[in-house]
């Protein structure tokens, strides 16, 4: 093969390749398809990270369903409340207020306070590792701690504490509700965000049982239940649960009365109203 | 005379999917309800035919002066995938419904093997120009009759009463098997 050959052979396709590209231009322009420019609007107002929570493949399929009034604006569990307005004007519809739902992580068993039952190896997944024996650390109900909720999340908003436990960063959390679905254990849920008080503790087995696990774990003494005359925490199953229903703002709280520390205010509640 | 046998050809007795196995994705794909199903068959057939028409010219014209023949399939796979831009802008244009039935196979047609061969095979064959516009257009038409075919029987099956274990893939591949059993009696003629 000589140069000039090759040197026709790159020409060729080259110009080849110009020819079609201008052909090709010229026709999109001719037969551009209009589209309502509505569209393309909510389609820059929704997120855009097409993380799939609504159920649509992407932003702009969701994009579609709401401009043909299938979906409600607010049905994008991770657009902020600002452009879910901003669409709803948009469409003419009525704005509804969402409270934004973050996660919160109900387990307080990290290395420190979860006893360790046995060495595991194998695929580092809570998945997995629940599938098999249930991990390293001795709860049952409890964060085993390889991170499959630090893995699914698509804003970086769970990150793992050097103790091993996930922590939710609540202003970058949209409460997409990936790492609700990931844990194996259930441990992680979805709350609006002002909602502060929260039991850490997943724990349902009887207190001695839970004590011997974990030096966090409820173990349903009932002094919150008391304390609060029942209009705020009750004991159910051996967990102390949070009624939200009365469990208001004020008054705050038996989180220093409970022994092992397991009622936490999570957030900045001042910030957070 | 000449020219009805080369349609004949491509579109009966070597017809593309029954004989040669070629573009079975789409075929299988779009073959579920004949309505999509036909009008893949006429997006293939243009994709075809102007594939034959431009492929012969630049074959011809452009290639065989300059002795770049080894350019051969990188050059005609140029001209499909432009062509098959073509066709998606154009049929979303001028039918949306249509464009979302047709879906990802649309665009697969830059990769439906049947075209490319039919390029490949036009040369093998040395046809003249317009030997070369009918051969495509024959392929073309072969391929419609054979998925609308596929396609209507499908429609048919949906309310058959198919054994449990054959239902869905299975007796669709069976489908095309028995069809392409069928076409095999056609070789030979021509
Ligand atoms: S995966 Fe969890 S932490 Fe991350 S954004 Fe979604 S809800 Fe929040
Ligand atoms: S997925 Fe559940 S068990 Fe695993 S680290 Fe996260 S919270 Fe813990």
């Amino acid at each position: 093969m000589t140069v000039i050959t090759i040197l026709y052979a790159i020409l060729t396709m080259g110009a080849l390749g110009a020819l079609f590209s201008v052909g090709l231009s010229i026709a999109s322009k001719k037969l551009s398809v209009e589209e309502d420019p509505r569209l393309i609007e909510i389609i820059d107002l929704l997120p855009g990270s097409n993380c799939g929570a609504c159920g649509f493949a992407g932003c702009a399929a969701m994009a579609e369903a709401i401009l043909k009034g299938d979906m409600e604006p607010s049905s994008c569990p991770v657009a902020n409340s600002e452009s879910i307005e901003k669409i709803s004007k948009l469409l003419g519809l009525e704005v509804k207020e969402k409270v934004r739902n973050v996660a919160v992580v109900l387990c307080r068993g990290d290395r420190k306070n979860q006893k360790k039952k046995a060495e595991y190896i194998g695929v580092e997944s809570c998945l997995a590792a629940h599938l098999v024996g249930g991990g390293e650390r001795a709860c049952n109900w409890g964060c085993i701690g390889f991170g499959d909720c630090v893995d699914v999340c698509p804003f970086d908003a769970i990150y793992m504490s050097p103790d091993g436990i996930p922590v939710v960063d609540r202003d970058k959390c949209t409460g997409c509700g990936k790492c609700v679905e990931a844990c194996p254990r259930n441990i992680i849920e979805l709350h609006p965000i002002n909602r502060n008080v929260f039991v850490l503790c997943k724990n349902r087995d009887n207190p001695r049982l839970a004590r011997s696990v974990c030096s966090a774990a409820c173990i349903s003494c009932g002094i919150c239940e008391r304390a609060t005359g029942g209009e705020g925490f009750k004991v159910i199953d051996n967990l102390a649960v949070v009624d939200y229903e009365k469990y208001t703002k004020e008054p705050i709280l038996p989180t220093d009365k409970c022994p092992t520390k397991c009622i936490v205010i999570v957030g900045d509640p001042e910030k957070e109203k | 005379m000449n020219l009805l046998l080369v349609f004949i050809s491509a579109a009966v007795v070597n017809n593309y999917v029954l004989t040669y196995f070629l573009g079975l994705c789409p075929f299988v794909g779009v073959s579920k309800k004949l309505g999509p199903a036909v009008s893949m068959g006429l997006a293939t057939t243009f994709v075809m035919t102007m594939t034959a028409t431009v492929t012969w010219l630049i074959y011809y014209l452009v290639l065989i002066p300059l002795n770049l023949e080894f350019l051969q399939i990188v050059s005609f796979i140029l001209v499909i995938a432009s062509l098959v831009q073509l066709v998606e802008m154009f049929v979303r244009k001028v039918s949306k419904p249509l464009y979302d039935a047709l879906g990802i196979y649309l665009p697969l047609i830059t990769t439906n093997c049947a075209i490319l061969g039919l390029a490949l095979f036009m040369v093998l064959k040395e046809y003249n120009f317009i030997e070369s516009i009918v051969f495509g257009f024959g392929a073309g038409a072969g391929f419609t009759l054979a998925i609308s075919i596929m396609a209507g029987i499908r429609e048919q099956l949906d309310i058959a009463d198919v054994p449990e274990p054959f239902k869905g893939a299975g007796i669709t591949m069976i489908t095309a098997g028995c069809l392409a059993l069928a076409f095999m009696g056609f070789a030979g003629l021509i």
